[in-house]
């Protein structure tokens, strides 16, 4: 294609957008109010964020300027806000936990990646990663209270989605099993976690469980934290998992069963697989889903992204300050949640791609609904 | 006669259970003894007890530390249904607006709609909250409120509203007429007969009492009148209206987009607009589709409502989580509190079922 061509379509594009804003006077005016409305947002932003924001220098500086924003106040808590109260000159190591952490997520969103050596990945990725947060032969320890930011929120996230993973499948099986006894355990735990809110679950996990336990034996907040996060997303998954499961046709059962294969074997080799393909874009719903509500662990007083952002603005030398912290730490989340529904949208496009013959599926209630927290 | 398989899954069910109930009981008699070590009991009796603690934002009930624990667990359960209904009412109403914006022709429109919605949705809904309440908080005192509309008053103290009097048979009798309306089909004649005759009763009530808008005034210290929302609940209903309004435009987008094009394309070929042929041809069939999601919407929104406790409003979570840390009744007022949401939840999810059946049975589900 020649570069002359290429312009001509650009051109074109930009003709038939504009051709799609003025085609009827009253498009017109919708557009020119439109327009007018989106300045009426952007410019006022912008002044504020960037041409009377203050970069470098203190409080005084900023509140001298007081008009625009304080991204000086960002740069002097950026660390904080990041890794919470890790020492200073330790944060090296959750940095190294958190970009783990990342890179299993990415090896595991690219299809190529999909084999068995994935589980093997994740079991040494979580094992490196909490030991370098936790510290120990010879690394220095720090416990736990003092972890806090991104690291924490992305892994409440990543080890919440691969916990819950195995159990949901367990869960959904159990619900659809013909014996009473799983049936009646899958369905009563799926439909009381997914009953009541997120907080719900993590109140008991850190109020009420610790009664449970024989006298003298303490568990650690976050632990108790992560594990009510893994019962909840299981639960959700467990119902995106059975939903698959339903658009299987029996027949695929009937057909392993009648190879010869158990049926476990069955259901690992043939039917799982299809179900779980299917379901693939509510997986990426809930993924987003959970990286955002991972942040109701404020309420019970742990310090991940969204907590330490609030405190920074809380610092007695930086008070007022607010906005820019919850903007900083907004657009951490934005760009988290924004890539991983990217993602899920070009899995989609894809799937339809690589197996026309399979329709991709889509379970209204399951794509479009995020997880209610 | 049964098969070896059957009797292999009865023994693996019953060890199953065994362990189970083994693992509840050692939980069961653990959570004994811490208990009998704090000196607590299991029961219910604490609920009569009084309270001790203030609520900030009472609604129709009258609150006061000397009340007993049961009372304001009912006025956060009281302050819970406020915040839920307004705010399922108003998100439904601002995310169908939205969805059927987002679907507009124009791309000026439909692209500044979109990136409302999507900094909505990528970002957290407690970060939305807690934003907006340490906003409303750092507002200029009553004596410089912000004042956006006449009579609309913005300040530390939270939304001032002008108040309507006197329409609560008018709203009472013109809801009714409606409900008999769109229930005529089944009805019959009967259904249009009640429909007038409450429209002609809404009409009269509303001549013989007609509204009077009272905006609230300033009186030097605070502002006496009108309807007062606390920056709590303000930023609360805000934050939720906000989130589940963009969830609830992506499930209208994606009910009209899931409309057959030929049945618009007909609509249109018969000479409708494309605004007639939106409302009376497409919106009916992607309504069924669209039901339940927003029946799923309003419920994550009430479940939604507990991050209430996050900026301190009196909801049932805040309230249920004060009395448990004041009595030491933390087990008890998690289990009310679990109690009413299941309850809610389960009563959502069997309304669905039947609707769904309705769907089947007459025919017009939408594959």
């Amino acid at each position: 294609m020649s570069d002359h061509t290429v312009r001509r379509t650009r051109w074109s594009a930009v003709r038939d957008l504009l051709r799609a804003c003025f085609a009827t006077p009253s498009a017109a005016i919708v557009t020119i109010i439109a327009i007018a409305l989106a300045a009426a947002a952007v410019i006022p932003i912008a002044r504020w964020a960037l041409v009377n924001a203050t970069w470098f220098g203190d409080a005084t500086d900023c509140r001298r300027a007081a008009t625009g924003a304080c991204w000086a106040f960002v740069r002097h808590k950026a660390g904080f806000i990041l890794f919470g109260l890790y020492p200073a000159a330790q944060r090296w190591r959750p940095g190294i936990a958190a970009a783990i952490l990342v890179a299993l997520v990415v090896c595991t969103a690219m299809p190529r990646c999909w084999t068995r050596w994935l589980l093997a990945a994740w079991a040494l990725g979580l094992t490196v990663a909490v030991f370098v947060m936790r510290g120990g032969l010879g690394l220095g320890v720090v416990p736990t209270q003092q972890w806090g930011g991104l690291p924490v929120t992305i892994m409440l996230t990543a080890i919440g989605l691969a916990g819950g993973f195995p159990l949901g499948i367990a869960l959904a099986l159990g619900r659809r099993s013909r014996r009473p006894v799983p049936r009646a355990t899958a369905t009563a735990i799926v439909e009381v976690v997914r009953g009541v809110p997120l907080i719900a679950v993590l109140y008991v996990a850190v109020l009420v469980f610790p009664l449970a336990l024989p006298a003298g034996l303490s568990v650690d907040k976050l632990f108790l934290a992560q594990a009510a996060v893994i019962v909840f997303a299981s639960a959700y998954l467990a119902e995106a998992v059975r939903s698959g499961l339903q658009l299987v046709p029996p027949r695929r059962l009937d057909a392993g069963l009648a190879l010869g294969l158990g049926w476990w074997q069955t259901m690992q080799r043939i039917v799982l697989p299809e179900a779980l393909r299917t379901v693939l874009p509510s997986f990426i719903s809930i993924a987003v889903g959970f990286f955002q509500d991972t942040s109701l662990i404020v309420i019970i007083g742990l310090f991940d992204l969204l907590n330490t952002a609030r405190s920074a603005a809380q610092d007695p030398n930086w008070l007022g300050f607010f906005t820019e912290a919850f903007v900083f730490a907004g657009a951490i989340y934005f760009c988290g949640s924004a890539a991983l529904s990217r993602y899920g949208l070009w899995l989609e496009r894809r799937m339809a791609r690589v197996d026309p013959a399979m329709r991709v599926t889509r379970p209204l209630s399951l794509s479009v609904a995020a997880p209610p927290e | 006669m049964r098969s070896p398989a059957d009797r292999r899954a009865i023994l693996l069910q019953g060890l199953g259970l065994g362990l189970t109930g083994a693992a509840l009981w050692w939980l069961a008699r653990n959570t004994g003894a811490s208990l009998a070590q704090r000196g607590l009991t299991i029961g219910f009796g604490f609920l009569r007890h009084p309270a001790n603690f203030e609520i900030g934002d009472t609604w129709w009930i009258p609150f006061s530390p000397a009340d007993s624990v049961g009372r304001a667990i009912i006025v956060g359960l009281l302050n819970t249904a406020l915040v839920s209904a307004l705010g399922c009412v108003l998100a439904t109403a601002v995310g169908f607006i939205a969805g059927v914006l987002r679907l507009s022709p124009n791309p000026a429109l439909r692209g500044l709609v979109r990136a409302g919605v999507e900094i909505v949705r990528n970002t957290p809904l407690l970060l939305l909250l807690l934003f907006l309440a340490a906003s409303l908080h750092a507002l200029p005192s009553p004596q410089h409120a912000l004042v956006p509309v006449r009579g609309v008053f913005l300040s530390d103290r939270g939304l001032v509203l002008p108040a309507v009097a006197g329409v609560g048979w008018t709203i009472g009798l013109a809801a009714a007429a409606v409900v008999a309306f769109l229930s005529r089909s089944r009805l019959g004649t009967k259904g249009w007969v009640a429909a007038a005759v409450l429209a002609v009763a809404a009409a009269v009530s509303a001549i013989a009492r007609p509204p009077a808008v009272q905006p609230a005034h300033f009186t030097g210290f605070n502002f006496v009148g009108g309807v007062v929302l606390s920056p709590e609940l303000a930023a609360l209903l805000a934050a939720l209206v906000l989130h589940q309004a963009a969830h609830i435009s992506e499930v209208v987008r994606g009910a009209v987009l899931a409309v057959p094009r030929g049945q618009r394309d007909a609509a249109m070929a018969l000479g409708m607009s494309r605004f007639q042929s939106l409302r009376l041809v497409v919106m009916p069939v992607a309504l069924r589709a669209m039901v339940p999601l927003l029946a799923t919407n309003c419920v994550s929104l009430i479940k939604n409502s507990s991050l209430a406790v996050a900026i301190g409003f009196p909801d049932v979570v805040s309230v249920l989580n004060t009395a448990g840390n004041q009595t030491g009744h933390s087990i008890e007022t998690m289990l009310i509190m679990i109690a009413v949401y299941l309850s809610l939840s389960l009563l959502v999810a069997s309304g669905l079922g039947r609707y769904n059946e309705h769907l089947l049975h007459t025919g017009t589900a939408l594959s």
